[in-house]
């Protein structure tokens, strides 16, 4: 039960802090001045929301929230590939999708977690989602904005599709001991997540023309792995990036 | 592997080249004026402006500009250009040439003062 439940939460807690960091990476980088201050306000919301999920295992006598972020060994970590791709040359056609793709999932996630049974989760998501409103028109006007507009940006946002695809599509691996949870009634299965996923971001990638074919079995086989403990390459740094003030003064109160 | 982190090694930053004649007006992205409304009913408060290259874009940012410190019921962005204003030279307008400090806020609390001050006269003397 108690495994069951932080294979949830570190699940959904873990892709918020990697997408959080992410995300502020592009603080003072953002394509104009309006734009980075609503782009690393959504980072620091999607930081939050990791703290808030580890707080709830916190409550249940698990680690503390600090722990979990700071003093966890990569292999305990449960996020999805997609949020610890770099954010390489700095496209912003690649942040764009990247957002957009996650921030979908989250909203499906959230609903689901909304209204299943177990109500310390069902309660956080509802407050969640209240911020994560936000998060979906931006990611929504934006790939609108730039999905109609130059020759130029199509083919940037067509590329970060094509190259992110497998990536977003195995947001919905599904997690271990995931059984129980659906029996618990806490969430659906992840197959039946990322139909709705689906059902969710389809019409608006057909609206700019950027719909995407179920991604090929060979292309998902290296991603999987990520929810029972399998980093990426690109982990390693950024966690010791992440935890870089932290492990210097391990016993600080901050 | 280097760093990916931006503070360490910074991302070769796009120039925007400048175009070899004078930038036309407007030809960065236009900029819309943002007024917010603190609570249901209140008159909405201008509070600055932004870039933005539509208006549905103008209210994405200015969500995060202007109404992320404090409360906000709802938000207006309305195109600069639509709006017409006074110009400097203009500022006389608004000098009256004799005292109408009457109808200044301060001038209203006199009035009051006076009224209450007439009606506690009017009050039979009580012993």
């Amino acid at each position: 039960m108690i495994e069951a439940l932080e294979s949830l939460v570190l699940s959904l807690a873990d892709d918020e802090l990697i997408m959080g960091h992410r995300l502020a990476e592009w603080i003072g980088l953002g394509p104009i001045l309006e734009e980075d201050i609503a782009f690393a306000s959504i980072a620091q919301d999607e930081t939050g929301h990791a703290q808030a999920y580890y707080q709830l295992l916190t409550d249940l006598g698990l680690e503390t929230p600090d722990r979990y972020a700071f003093h966890r060994p990569a292999e305990r970590f449960r996020c999805a590939h997609l949020v610890e791709l770099p954010n390489f040359d700095y496209d912003y056609g690649l942040a764009l999708v990247r957002h957009f793709l996650y921030d979908a999932a989250e909203q499906v996630r959230l609903q689901a977690l909304r209204a299943g049974s177990y109500d310390p989760l069902a309660g956080l998501a509802e407050r969640l989602l209240r911020e994560e409103k936000y998060h979906w028109m931006h990611a929504t006007t934006w790939l609108r904005q730039l999905g109609r507009s130059t020759e130029e940006a199509h083919l940037r946002l067509r590329s970060a599709m094509q190259q992110l695809w497998p990536y977003a599509w195995m947001l919905f691996e599904p997690l271990p001991h995931e059984e129980e949870m659906v029996e618990a009634g806490w969430i659906p299965p992840s197959t039946q997540l990322r139909e709705r996923w689906l059902e969710l971001i389809t019409p608006l990638l057909r609206e700019v023309e950027l719909e995407q074919p179920e991604p090929s079995a060979e292309s998902l086989l290296p991603l999987q792995g990520a929810r029972a403990g399998l980093r990426s390459p690109y982990f390693d740094a950024l966690l010791s990036e992440l935890t870089e003030v932290a492990a210097s003064e391990p016993d600080a109160e901050w | 592997m280097a760093s990916l982190d931006p503070r360490v090694q910074r991302a070769e930053p796009t120039l925007w080249e400048l175009p070899d004649r004078p930038l036309e007006a407007l030809e960065h992205w236009p900029t819309y004026e943002v007024f917010v409304q603190r609570t249901r009913g209140a008159h909405a408060q201008h509070v600055g402006s932004l870039h933005a290259p539509t208006p549905e874009m103008a209210l994405v940012l200015a969500k995060e500009q202007y109404a992320r410190r404090s409360q906000c019921v709802a938000l207006w962005v309305v195109p600069t250009e639509a709006i017409l204003w006074t110009s400097a030279e203009e500022e006389d307008l608004f000098q009256p040439a004799t005292d109408k400090s009457y109808r200044e806020p301060q001038g209203y609390l006199q009035s009051r003062q006076r009224i209450e001050q007439y009606r506690d006269r009017l009050k039979p003397a009580t012993s």
